[in-house]
């Protein structure tokens, strides 16, 4: 008797939707049993972790802030992603949007600039995330470099511009050495959408974002050639579609997704610019990608539930004294299911009874 | 009916969980966010001893919770918040970078009391206070210039802000008293916890000829490859000397208990009110580890110097200080620097060949 792990002849329908309930339905088991190796009650934990949060409307303001910039970078990867061209760099990316954004924030500091600042700042950070991902790109088309290296890589090199800018000319002169630029001004500012919460434009931008790449992804052609190139390179080909054309554009898109939710970043929640303005946004993204199926209402949803998981977390080191690591152990084995889950759309466990008697007697 | 069964028992145990927590309402609830993980061993470590000791002491009348590995980014104002909208009506906020985000919330919530540490805003609730460090690196100086062969210290930096700044000069001029041509190498790591970078650059700090290892960061990693390389260096925030037992010279201690018991009582009594400490040996903020590895004499010449900066009789930035233009610093403190350019120290002093990073 032996277990295997068998090919379908077609996706399974019904996994495909069941995988991702099975998968929590499984990541609960699993927490409660560690819960209650911990001591700790596991409903009023699992009460803390998924409900306290959702029943408030600080936390959800707070989950919607944690969720803009990881669902705005995931719809950008996800269209790369499913054109088989791999953006492992959209951190990057995020942080070249932030930096470029910021410039007119800090160049029109204190002289009184009018409304046009913050348009600016976002548009410029677009363009500029989109033109740092189209330098992997443009390798990839026209040297055959490996854009997962090459994206990656220049990763480290706008982390490390966006460190000189804020030690050295973009400096807070009042800020005692320390490396960030002075607070922007009102009108470099992401306005809050609601009195005393944290709830900003941002999040506005995120919900259309995902609506346009519903769209582009359902009812163009462009969608369609994106999807194909992806899934039947061949076909693709035969079909004149331009492959090396659509690396250029889905990396663009990408890059300037990223952009945008690196500058909103800045000019929102954090307010000015500093190093460390991202805690990996542009890597959890492609989790968030994959976790929401490269399907932008799956990556809304996704980005959402990774978003409650950060804030339930740590609501429940603040109510149940559970530690932070717990909470990334849940992150983790939600993944690790989800994963795991997924792999029952493509193949199926079947028993078989192998007889090794048979084998030894050919000798 | 079994799905109301087990309804009613969430209900039920959740219930329960809620009145426990009714019941400690009476309780003072005090808040703490801390930088690194509880257990790093170094900067976050003290401020997680010092809690302790707090509910040992208190803990009949308040109640602590903390968060911890709490980014300096977009995370820390959220932290703070929550931390506040759970009931706590003391909160202390233990980095320098959640200086800005704790300024915001505390304008937002007047009726709570905040406690920053090592920043320099405050308000009518929110406080500040922070340690003289300075004068313990004065006495590491010393001792750094008496132990090393090669006459050069290794120093691992943070961030090039003032407090560590004033500890890089502190430390020279105290090494200077000993040897005029001492030398000091420094690399910054740019993260107050990163024992993987903290490593490295101890490492390359070795191979430059470094002989002693100095640092401002916040974990034992340091000590530990100071040990493997059979070197001597000093631990940092925290007592290190299981990292290096032959390695350790000193270490300063961060000692945060007094103060947080003496504030928490000032909350339980009513009389909390906002304003800066900044306080030094005299006042035990922080605490010299016993001076290990090191000749009788050094040893001697040590706790000399820490019993004459305690009592007042000496100043690590006495008069002159010469800046690293050879230019003698302004001397508005009389007979030593005045606070105002400790806290605010942005030049390094002479002796020193290096620049400092955005000078």
């Amino acid at each position: 008797m032996q277990l295997i792990l068998e090919k379908r002849a077609e996706r399974s329908k019904t996994v495909a939707l069941a995988s991702p309930l099975i998968a929590i339905g499984l990541t609960i088991v699993t927490m409660t049993i560690l819960f209650m190796v911990l001591g700790k009650n596991p409903i009023s934990a699992l009460y803390v972790y998924f409900i306290v949060p959702l029943a408030d409307g600080y936390s959800l303001q707070e989950i919607a802030v944690k969720a803009t910039p990881l669902v705005m970078i995931a719809i950008g990867l996800s269209l790369c992603y499913l054109a088989n061209a791999w953006n492992i760099g959209a951190e990057g990316q995020f942080l070249m949007g932030a930096v470029a954004g910021s410039w007119i924030a800090v160049k029109t500091q204190g002289t009184g600039a009018g409304h046009w600042v913050l348009p600016a700042m976002l548009l410029l950070g677009a363009l500029a995330g989109a033109l740092y991902a189209l330098i992997p790109a443009i390798c990839k088309v026209r040297f055959g470099a490996s854009e997962i290296l090459t994206s990656l890589m220049l990763v480290y090199v706008v982390d490390l511009l966006l460190d000189y800018l804020v030690r050295g000319p973009w400096r807070d002169p009042q800020g005692f050495n320390f490396p960030t630029t002075a607070e922007f001004d009102p009108v470099a500012t992401v306005p809050t959408l609601i009195e005393g919460g944290r709830l900003h434009l941002g999040s506005i931008l995120a919900l259309v974002v995902v609506a346009a790449g519903a769209v582009l992804l359902g009812k163009t052609i462009k969608g369609f050639e994106i999807r194909v190139v992806g899934a039947a390179p061949r076909a693709a080909r035969f079909g004149g579609f331009n492959a090396n054309q659509l690396i250029l554009l889905t990396f663009a898109i990408s890059g300037a997704l990223s952009g945008l939710a690196g500058i909103i970043e800045v000019a929102g929640p954090v307010g000015h610019l500093q190093p460390g303005i991202s805690p990996g946004y542009g890597f959890t993204a492609i989790i968030v990608a994959f976790l929401g199926r490269l399907n932008p209402i799956g990556i809304l949803i996704a980005g959402l539930f990774l978003a409650l998981t950060f804030i339930g977390g740590e609501q429940a080191q603040i109510t149940m004294k559970i530690p932070l690591d717990v909470t990334k152990v849940f992150q983790g084995i939600l993944l690790f299911y989800v994963l795991a889950c997924d792999s029952l759309i493509l193949y199926r466990f079947r028993i078989v009874s192998s007889s090794p008697q048979v084998a030894r007697g050919a000798h | 009916m079994n799905r109301n069964l087990l309804g009613a028992a969430a209900a039920l145990l959740i219930a329960g969980s809620l009145t426990s927590s009714a019941v400690a309402a009476d309780k003072l609830k005090v808040g703490f966010i801390y930088l690194g993980p509880v257990g790093d061993l170094g900067w976050t470590y003290q401020h997680e001893l010092a809690r302790q000791a707090l509910v040992k002491e208190l803990g009949d009348k308040i109640e602590t919770t903390f968060l911890e590995n709490v980014p300096e980014g977009p995370d820390a104002e959220r932290a703070v918040e929550q931390l506040v909208r759970a009931g706590n009506k003391l909160i202390f906020t233990t980095s320098f970078g959640y200086m800005d985000p704790t300024l915001k919330v505390a304008k937002k919530y007047p009726n709570v009391h905040f406690e920053h540490c090592s920043g320099y805003k405050r308000d009518n609730n929110m406080a500040t206070y922070s340690a003289r460090w300075y004068q313990g690196r004065y006495i590491q100086g010393e001792i750094a210039a008496k132990m090393s062969k090669a006459g050069v210290l290794g120093y691992i930096g943070s961030f090039p802000i003032p407090e560590v700044v004033s500890g890089i000069n502190a430390t020279m001029i105290g090494a200077q008293t000993i040897n005029p041509n001492i030398k000091v190498k420094i690399i910054w790591v740019n993260s107050w916890f990163d024992p993987g970078k903290e490593a490295d650059a101890a490492k390359a700090l070795l191979d430059q000829g470094a002989d002693i290892i100095m640092q401002h960061t916040d974990s034992p990693a340091a000590m530990q490859i100071a040990s493997e390389r059979g070197k001597l260096a000093f631990g940092q925030d925290s007592e290190m000397i299981k990292f290096g037992p032959k390695s350790q010279l000193t270490s300063i201690l961060d000692t945060w208990a007094p103060y947080y018991i003496e504030r928490v009582k000032a909350e339980l009594d009513g009389t909390w009110k906002s304003g800066d400490v900044w306080g030094g040996l005299e006042t035990k903020m922080f605490e010299m580890a016993p001076y290990t590895n090191m000749p009788d004499d050094v040893k001697k010449m040590a706790e000399d110097t820490q019993a004459a900066i305690t009592a007042g009789k000496l100043h690590p930035f006495k008069c002159p200080v010469v800046g690293q233009d050879g230019k003698e610093v302004e001397c508005k403190g009389g007979d030593h620097l005045e606070d105002g350019q400790i806290l605010g120290m942005n030049f390094y002093v002479k002796g020193i060949d290096d620049k400092l990073p955005g000078k």
